[in-house]
This record gives structure tokens, sequence and C-alpha cells, in this order.
């Protein structure tokens, strides 16, 4: 028997053996251990929106209560659970998780990979993250759900004022997803560094492909101050350490610190992989490369440098030294460049092109429309006299929904439209679809227009009520109708992934004739990702190949799970490495380490005492098995 | 399982309850006196205290209360000083919730005054609670670890629970005569 | 001009109108005032910059295609220059502007304020040039025009936030410093602040009423503050009277003049002269004073006045001595 793929082994009998190798177990217990990145991704993506919808409800419930004065319609309590746990939900288990999400099943596929690197270690991080939505979940079911915000400032958030275990719900939660963000940076990082296919040098990768690079270099620098602050917090509430008490030598204004070290790069780390979906549609749509790629590249990395050095914009009100606020107004404002050149780079795409307007593309045209008033009422709350008016009011409020709906959501239901043929093997409706844009987008811009007067006119956030004839009553209760535009737009949305899910038109491998690797291969793609593993030489090899067959190599093993690492620069085949096996032990791993986490926020103890199943999970992981035999180099054909 | 049941219990256990109950149910257990020196016995335990030192919002209000009514001034941070300590088993007038609301409403000989009139009852079961939790008597799970103020008491989330052993008054030797 | 376009867009898009009174328009501090003529720049300058890329958009939408990129690198780098230039210019504007606010605490002898936050209402001390000038109240602070107010900012507990949008920004009040805040009203009004910074379960009712009058009326509030409560005239307020500094009231409560002297809770010398009741929750009226007494977890449930219970004829009594509290 051959066992390598190579002209000797086509076709079917070659499809037939990949399946064999690259599928997973049958049964539960398969559907559990698998460390296929499409089905890990898959999972992730649906996880990530059924969170979205949940905190979608709670804003829907928010805007009702909002929708009048003195409204009684939820109490005081529970308002400030609900505001706490849609910004949480939003931030750290809809935003980030999904662009995770989606990298996870692409990246592998656009970098022409057979599975993502660290396969077994993505599947943990998905559970992980499950586990911690779960957790902050029931929690809220249960009545413990976290009512300190999603930025938790101490020291309400710390023991005195904080009773009971809400805080550390939410501080917990936070531990989970770190965990799931940390292990899924390393293994896209390793992906794209080290598993693009031959030829595919730095400068040929796709932008979605550099952003997620940017990105989960972002997660890894950004998350451990967060990890730091939240365990201060849990430690302070549990075992009474001083870390953030002023009496003791402690400092609440550090926990800002370092929660805006992590939380201002955060916002980038949601809106630099959507600048890379709305690169992505604008290339396919506009039949050309993107305009200026190095200077969107740059304009990626200066972004994410850049992103270090703003935190302290978030507090202004706290009264620093006011010479030290001049050079993080200054900072904050660089920020528009970056940005600036890549939304001049996008039009110009679409200016020297010949756009098509699919429904992927009106969501991009939504995006530049609505992401530009955002990033202009950024540059406005940059400037510390400005901001000290206009911080924690609606136009905050408002400024962010421009950027993060505007700029990662809109993008988002692109992609999702984009890419659903991919990822299903059919097409969304064409005609729902349009529907759904053309509501969301004006439903969007009803309810958070008027927010920024509602700011400027002196409404705070997160109040649960406020008194009538202040001027704010008519646009509090047109922004609640908006809320319920962008309810039904997404119902509709979700009407046109099912049936389409069923019923959708049959795509072939390209239905949109884009350039990436993703689309040379089969929709749904097989568990093997690419026969051959094919060669690029250029940043648009489909174009290249024009509808023929792409170049491929040729020579790894069909019988095992086999695949090709390259250089990091240039992407030159370097060795051929053995990928991980399906395992039950990431998710086993994860059970352990949930128990683990749970447990500590009732006992110290817990930590010493579930530290073993953990352990234990974690050598079955990492078990060594036998290494196999040096074969022979892998060959270009 | 253990788990679940910790979460199911959760409910009471969070939240808060800002009205308190309306009167006569907060009414002090009793208007005589509540104690049971060495050889009397102790009545039921009144039902109400459960409700109160299970209840996480309770114990953090009782605690505020604490500190403005400068409870600190005569027991410290349950240590002592020129009243009795709060935080170890010695109990003179009774450990138990329903005693200490006793002693709080009615007040006690040697300086501890009477509150009646000028804390509500549900304020009494409230201060009553946190006493409680000096001396680690109540669930982990609902009792602060610290308070923000300055202090040097062990955490009651991580303390050995201290039973109270009511004993004589005139047998116990504390700072205070 | 800046005023006149504010209200307009303000107008625009209200059908009931700006009630003004927390808001940046009217502005009445030199700090709001300044605030707008920065915010009429930005708006303009980021105003063009929208309508650059949406004119930018539609062409490239519109336009009859062809091919190739004529132009478009060299209008890439005018872009980027005009993009630069412009947030420099943004930057140094919001410099200067910072800077000429910094200044305006130093136009004239101050009035010295003390103000503590706590959950959830506001305990105001006026620092006179002697203790006998001293006063101490709550929720409400009165100001002269034309000089400038220094408010001394600290915490009892959370983390809080002074904020009254027609005369200045916001300046954080954080438990273990001290923070300062200048202000420089220049138009009589009554306004409104509220806490902007998130603080617990009644963040929403936490306000504070700003009164801005001339130098005269303001001395005579001052002296009119220092004195003690009154005396009780009726049997009623005489019972009123005896319930609120014998029994839970003074437990928290004080009246300059009586043994009430607690100083955990809003001081109660001249509370019927003030505004509000419970930090901008209740109109100062017989019936908000009913209201908040009678079920105080009613109206701010959380909030840490506690339901006592009263029996109509005390609750009678202990709102007509209050009314008498001016």
């Amino acid at each position: 028997m051959i066992a390598r793929d190579g002209p000797e082994l086509q076709g079917a009998e070659l499809h037939d053996r990949l399946t064999r190798t690259w599928s997973r177990k049958p049964g539960l217990i398969g559907w559990l251990s698998t460390v296929d990145h499409k089905e890990v991704g898959r999972r992730y993506i649906v996880t990530a929106f059924v969170f979205f919808v949940l905190a979608g409800v709670l804003a829907l419930i928010m805007r009702t209560q909002l929708a009048r004065p003195e409204s009684g319609l939820i109490t005081a309590d529970r308002y400030n659970q609900i505001f706490t746990m849609h910004g949480s939900t939003m931030m750290f288990l809809f935003a980030v998780p999904v662009m995770d999400a989606v990298a996870i099943y692409l990246i592998p596929l656009m970098v022409g990979a057979r599975n993502i690197a660290f396969p077994r270690l993505h599947a943990f991080s998905y559970y992980m993250y499950l586990g911690g939505g779960l957790m902050l979940w029931i929690a809220f079911a249960l009545n413990i759900g976290p009512d300190i915000g999603w930025f938790a400032y101490t020291p309400l958030s710390g023991p005195e004022y904080d009773p009971g275990k809400r805080a550390d719900m939410w501080a917990q939660m936070i531990t989970f997803t770190e965990v799931a963000a940390l292990a899924v940076s390393a293994s896209i990082i390793g992906t794209i560094f080290k598993q693009r296919a031959p030829g595919m040098r730095l400068d040929r990768m796709p932008l979605f492909v550099w952003a997620m690079l940017v990105v989960s270099f972002m997660v890894i620098f950004a998350m451990p101050a967060i990890a730091l602050a939240s365990g201060f917090l849990i430690s302070d509430r549990l075992v009474g350490t001083q870390f953030f008490n002023p009496a003791e030598g402690g400092d609440p204004i550090l926990w800002q610190h370092m929660f805006w070290f992590f939380g201002h790069p955060e916002v980038y780390i949601i809106f630099l992989p959507a600048t890379g979906f709305v690169s992505q549609i604008t290339e396919t749509f506009s039949g050309r490369s993107v305009f200026g790629y190095p200077y969107m590249v740059l304009a990626l990395v200066a972004t994410g440098l850049l992103a270090f050095g703003l935190w302290v914009h978030h507090m202004f009100a706290t009264g620093l030294p006011r010479m030290g606020y001049a050079f993080y107004t200054a900072a904050s404002m660089t920020v528009a460049i970056p940005s600036g050149v890549q939304i001049f780079c996008w039009i110009a795409t679409i200016w020297s092109g010949r756009p098509r307007f699919g429904v992927p593309m009106l969501y991009v045209i939504g995006f530049i429309i609505t992401f530009v008033i955002g990033g202009l009422s950024g540059v406005m709350v940059a400037s510390v006299p400005l901001d000290l008016q206009m911080h924690d009011t609606y136009f905050v409020v408002a400024h962010f929904h421009y950027v993060l709906i505007g700029g990662a959501v809109f993008p988002l239901l692109g992609v999702v439209t984009y890419w659903f043929p991919k990822i299903t093997g059919r097409m969304m409706s064409e005609r729902l679809g349009r529907w759904a844009f053309g509501i969301v987008f004006a439903s969007f811009h009803l309810t958070f227009m008027p927010m920024h007067w509602t700011g400027l006119m002196g409404m705070p956030r997160r109040v649960y009520t406020y008194p009538a004839g202040m001027g704010w009553d008519a646009l509090n209760f047109v922004s609640t109708i908006g809320a319920f535009g962008i309810a039904i737009a997404v119902i509709l949305f979700l009407v046109n992934v099912f049936t389409s899910y069923w019923k959708g038109e049959l795509a072939g491998p390209n239905p949109w004739g884009g350039t990436s690797l993703e689309w040379a291969t089969t929709s749904p793609p097989p568990p093997y990702n690419f026969a051959h593993v094919p060669v690029v030489e250029s940043r648009t090899p489909l174009w290249d190949a024009d509808g023929g067959p792409l170049p491929v190599m040729t020579g790894l093993r069909v019988d095992e799970r086999e695949t090709l690492l390259t250089t990091l620069i240039d992407a030159e085949p370097d060795v051929r490495e053995a990928s991980a096996e399906p395992s039950i032990w990431p998710l086993l791993a994860a059970i352990a380490t949930s128990i683990l986490f749970v447990g500590s926020v009732f006992t110290p103890w817990a930590v010493v005492w579930g530290a073993i199943p953990v352990a234990i999970a974690l050598t079955a992981w990492f078990w060594p098995k036998r290494s196999r035999e040096p074969g022979e180099e892998p060959v270009i054909a | 399982m253990a788990v679940a049941l910790v979460l199911l219990s959760a409910c009471d256990r969070e939240a808060r309850e800002v009205r308190g109950k309306p009167l006569p149910e907060t009414a002090v257990a009793a208007q005589t006196s509540q104690l049971f020196p060495a050889g009397g016995t102790a009545g039921p335990i009144d039902p109400r205290a459960k409700m109160y030192e299970g209840n996480a919002y309770h114990i953090a209000e009782g605690g505020r209360l604490y500190r403005q009514m400068n409870c600190v001034g005569c027991h410290a941070n349950g240590g002592g000083g020129m009243g009795p300590a709060l935080m170890d088993d010695q109990w003179r007038y009774g450990g138990r919730m329903d005693q200490i609301v006793a002693s709080i409403d009615q007040g006690r000989p040697n300086g501890m005054p009477s509150w009646r009139g000028k804390l509500t009852p549900t304020q009494m079961w409230q201060l009553a609670a946190y006493v409680r939790t000096l001396s680690a008597n109540v669930a982990k799970d609902v009792a602060p670890s610290r308070s923000d103020t300055m202090s040097a008491t062990y955490p009651p989330t991580l303390a050995k629970p201290k039973p109270p052993t009511d004993s004589d008054p005139a047998a116990v030797k504390g700072p205070a005569r | 001009m800046t005023r006149a376009r504010l209200s307009a867009v303000c107008v625009g898009l209200s059908t009931s109108g700006c009630a003004g009174v927390q808001s940046i328009a009217p502005s009445a501090g030199a700090h709001t005032s300044a605030f707008n003529s920065l915010f009429v720049v930005f708006l303009v300058v980021c105003g063009f910059f929208y309508l650059l890329v949406i004119g930018f958009l539609g062409a490239a939408i519109l336009r009859r295609r062809r091919q190739g990129e004529d132009g478009v690198p060299a209008l890439f780098r005018v872009w980027v220059g005009l993009v630069s230039l412009s947030l420099v210019g943004l930057a140094l504007a919001s410099w200067l502007t910072d800077r000429a606010m910094a200044s305006y605490g130093d136009k004239g002898p101050p009035v010295r304020i003390r103000l503590t936050a706590n959950q959830w209402w506001w305990d105001v001390e006026y620092l006179g040039a002697n203790p006998s000038e001293a006063v101490r109240t709550a929720n409400e602070v009165h100001l002269p025009i034309g000089r400038p107010t220094l408010i001394e900012l600290q915490s009892n507990d959370v983390i809080h936030s002074f904020w009254v949008p027609n005369l200045a920004g916001k300046q954080d009040l954080i438990p273990g410093r001290t923070e300062d805040i200048a202000l420089l009203p220049r138009k009589i009004g009554v306004f409104r602040g509220q806490c902007a910074e998130f603080c617990g379960a009644q963040h929403a009712h936490m306000a504070l009423t700003v009164v801005v009058e001339p130098e005269a009326q303001f001395r005579s509030w001052w002296r009119q503050q220092q004195a003690e409560a009154p005396a009780p005239r009726t049997p009623e307020q005489l019972a009123g009277m005896t319930y609120v500094t014998t029994r839970e009231c003074a437990t928290c409560h004080a009246i300059a003049g009586t043994t009430a002297s607690a100083s955990v809770a809003p001081d109660l010398t001249h509370i019927a002269s003030r505004k509000t009741i419970a930090a901008g929750t209740l109109p100062m009226s017989r019936g908000g004073l009913y209201a908040w007494i009678a079920d105080p977890q009613g109206v701010k449930p959380g909030a840490h006045m506690p339901y006592i219970g009263l029996e109509a004829r005390q609750l009678d009594a202990v709102v007509a001595y209050l009314e008498t509290l001016k």
C-alpha cells in the first residue's frame, strides 16, 4: 500500500483513505473527542451566537425599562445584574470568542493546512469557554449574577460592597475565557507561523490571516493583565488580601489601570478581525486584491501596538496628572491614522475594482458608513475636556456601539453570509439577507444615533431609571423602538440561516469567486481540508489559477495524521509533523479545570485539591506515543 | 451533587431583601430576657435566625451598621476592648442569633446600651448576623472576607467556626467588668 | 453662537425640548462654555472628514467602471497627510482648552466646599474662614455667580463621580484620596448634577441640586444655613421633634440645636429649605416627606434609610416637625 499522496494515489481512493485517517471516531465519545478545527470552529461559532442572542434579549429588557421615565418594570438590583450581564456576555462570551471561532474555522483553510496547530489545545479552549459561559449564566439564573458592571471597579466589587458570590462569578468567568482565549491564540499563531502552504510568504497572506496574527499576539499580551487583576479581586474577596483596600495600603485605582490595560486592547481584539473580514469581502466582491496591501498590514500592526498605550483615556476623570493625560489624548488620536488608512484602502479597492453588491458587500458598506461615525466620536472622547463631559454618559454608549456593532457585528453578519456556503455547502437567501441588512442598518441608527443627544443632554450610563422632564424621554423611547427593530432583523437573519441550512441553494467550492485558499476545497470541506497541499505563488492564488487546478505538493502520509510545517518568513517546506489524534482528554481536562475554578470561588482549598484531577487529566492528555520513523522528503509535484 | 445543592440554595443567599420583612414579623424575638445561664435551657431557635445569617446582603448591611453605629468603639473589630470580644466562643448572654438580638435590643449591664427604638428590628437581626461572622459561625459563602477599613482580624471566610459555649456571666474572665 | 447651535441640534431631535437643567446646553459655567466651543471645533472637523469618506465611498460605488488605480496612490498620500494634520490640530486645540480650563479656579477668591460622597447621597460642608461659619448640608450646593468654587472631593465608600454638566466636566470621588474640582458659574439658575460613576444599587438616584445665585443671595443663604433649627411651635411639631431626636432618626441624622448629632446620614437642620429629598429622588413637599419616611425602600430600594413602620400619628408629627426645618 502506498502511504503517501502523490501521482500514484489520487482521486477517490485518496479521498477514502484520507477521510478514514482524519475523521473523528463515531458515536458520542467521538463527538466529544473531536479535534477537527472545522467541528470545533462550528461549535464555537454557534455557542457565541447563542450568547449573542441571550445578551441581546437582556438589551431589550433594558431598553423596555428605559422606554419611559420612572418605569417600574424591573428592580434596581435586577437591572444592575442585567446590564452587567449584557456587557460581560457581549464582550467576553460573544465578541472575542466569535472572532476566535471564525478564525479557528478559517485560518487553517486559508493557509492550506490539514488541521489547526495544537488541535487538542483548541478543543480544550472550546470546552473552557463553554464552561465559563455556562457558569455565568447559571449563576445569573440563580440570582448570583454579577451586579458590578462589566468593568467591576473596586471597591464596589470588593468584599464589603458586593456581598455574596456575584462578583466572584464574574471574576471567575474572566479566568475561564482567559484560558480559552490564550489557548486559541497559541493555536492560531502556531498555525499561521508554521503551517502555511508552501510559497505563502508573510507578504502573501490574506489580510484576515494577518489580522488574526496581530490579534493573537495582542491577546497574549493583554490577557495576563486581567488575569492578574481578577486573581487579585478574587483573593481580596475570598481570603481577605488587601490589594484594592486603600485603608491597608491598597489602591482601587490599581484595578482600573490593570483592567483597562487589558480593556482597551480588547476593543481592538474585537475590531481588527472585523477589518480582516472586511478586507476579504471587499477583495472578493471588487474583483481585485486589496489596494495598499503593505499599508493595510502596517496599519494592523500599528493599531495592535498603539492599543497598548491608550488605556488611561478610560480614566480621565480619576484625577491623574493633567500633563500625562495630554500624552494619552495624543496616543488615542494617533489610532485614527491607521484606521483612516484602512478605510481609504477599502474604498480605493471598491473604486478601482468592479464591485458587485451581494449581501456581504452591503454589510461592508454599512460598516464603513457606521464605523466611521464611531471612529470620529472616538476622536472626540479622546480629548480630555470633551471626555470629562461625555465620559459615562449615553454619548459613550452611542460611541462604542457604533464601533462595536458598526465595526464588528456588521462585518460579522457579512462574513456569516459570505462563508456560510463554505461551512454548510449551501447559499443563504439573498432576498432575506437584503431585508435583514436593511432593517438592522436602519434600526441600529434609530437606536444609537439619539443616544449621542441623550448623553450630551446629561443622561448618565448605568442608571436603571431616570426622572421625567429632563428632555430624555422622547429620545429614549426612539432608542427603544430601534432596539426592537434590531431584534427583528436578527430574527430574520437567524431564520435565513436555518432555512438556508436545510433548503438553501447548493453552493460549489467557490460561489463568490474568491481568491484565498479556503475556496479551493469543496464546500463543506472534507475532514482533511485539502487532498494535496496547495502551493501558493502570489497573493491571489485562485485568480492566478483561473479556474484550473492549483499547483500542489505531495508526499504527506495518508495513513496517519500528518501535516506540513513550513518556514516562518518564506513558507518553504520544512518538516513533516504528526498532527494530534482525537482525544477525550481535552474535555476531561476542561471539566477538571472547571471544577477547580468554580470551587475556588467558594474555598481556596479547591485550588489545592482541584489541581489533582487537572494534573491527572493533563498527564493522560500528553501521554507520549511512539515516535514515527523519519520518512523521505516531500516532493513538489 | 454538592455543587448543585450549593447553587440551588443560592437564591436565598444572594437576595437583596431591601425592605426587610414588615412588622410584626421582624419584631424582636422576645421582649423578656433571653438569658440561659449555665443550667438553664434555651428555647427553640427562632426561624428568622437562619434567614438573616444565611443571607449575604443582610450580613453586609449588618457590617455597615456595626461600623456606623460605632460598635467598634467598645468591641473593636471583634477582638474586644471596653466591651467583650465577639470573635471567640465565650458569650455571657448567649451567642445564638436570637440571644444576640435580645442583647442589642435590651442592652446589658456594664455598658451595653439598649438599641430598642434606635434601630429597627431588621437592623438588629442584620447586626446579629454580622456579629456571628466575627466568630465564623455563619456559612463561609455568605461571610465577607474583610471590610474596607483597617482591620487585623482573620478573614471569616477562612476561620474555623467557634460555636458559642454559653457561660455564666459571673464566671467569665473578660476584659470588661 | 455655540449655544444656539447646540440647542438647535438638541431641539431638532427632541419633541419635548431640552429641559436643560442637567445638560451641556445651556452652559452655565466657564468650563462648559469652553467645552461647547471645543465641541463645535471637533464637530466641524469630524463632520468634514465624514463627508469626505462618504463622498469617496459614494463615488466609488456609483462611478462608471474603468480599470486601473488612476491617481489613487497620490490621493492616498494626501489623505494620510490631511488626517494626520487635522489630528495634530485637534490634539492642540484640546490641550489649549484644557490649559485654559485649569486656570478658571484662580479667577477671584474662591468659595471652598468639601463634598463627601456616600451610597447614595452627597454630604456637603462649606468651609468658612473660621469654624463658626462652617455649614453642613446635603444634596444641595449654592454657588455665587462669577466667583470660582473649589470643591474638595472625598468618598466614604465606593467610587462616585461628581458631575454638573451645565457647569463643568466630571471628577471622580475615590475612597482614600482627596480630589478637587473648580467651578466658575456664569449664569443664574437651578441645575442638577448626578453621580456619573456606577456606585451600586441606587446609582440612578444620586443627584445633587446646584443653585447659582447672586453674591448677596448666596451670603444670606449661607447665614441662614448657619442658624440652628427653630424650636417647635405646636404640640404636634413638638411630638415630631421628640420622636426625631430620641428614636431611630437620631441614630443616623443630625439636627443642629437638638440632641440629634449623628453623621452617617444627611444633616436635617435645614431640610425643608432644600429642593429635593433623598438625593433628588423626590421633590421637597409634604407629600414627598410622607412618601419617603413611610416607605423609603419603596421609593429608593436598597437605600440605607430603613423602613421603620411609623404609626399614622407619629408620621404626621414627624412630617410636621421636618417641615419647620427651613
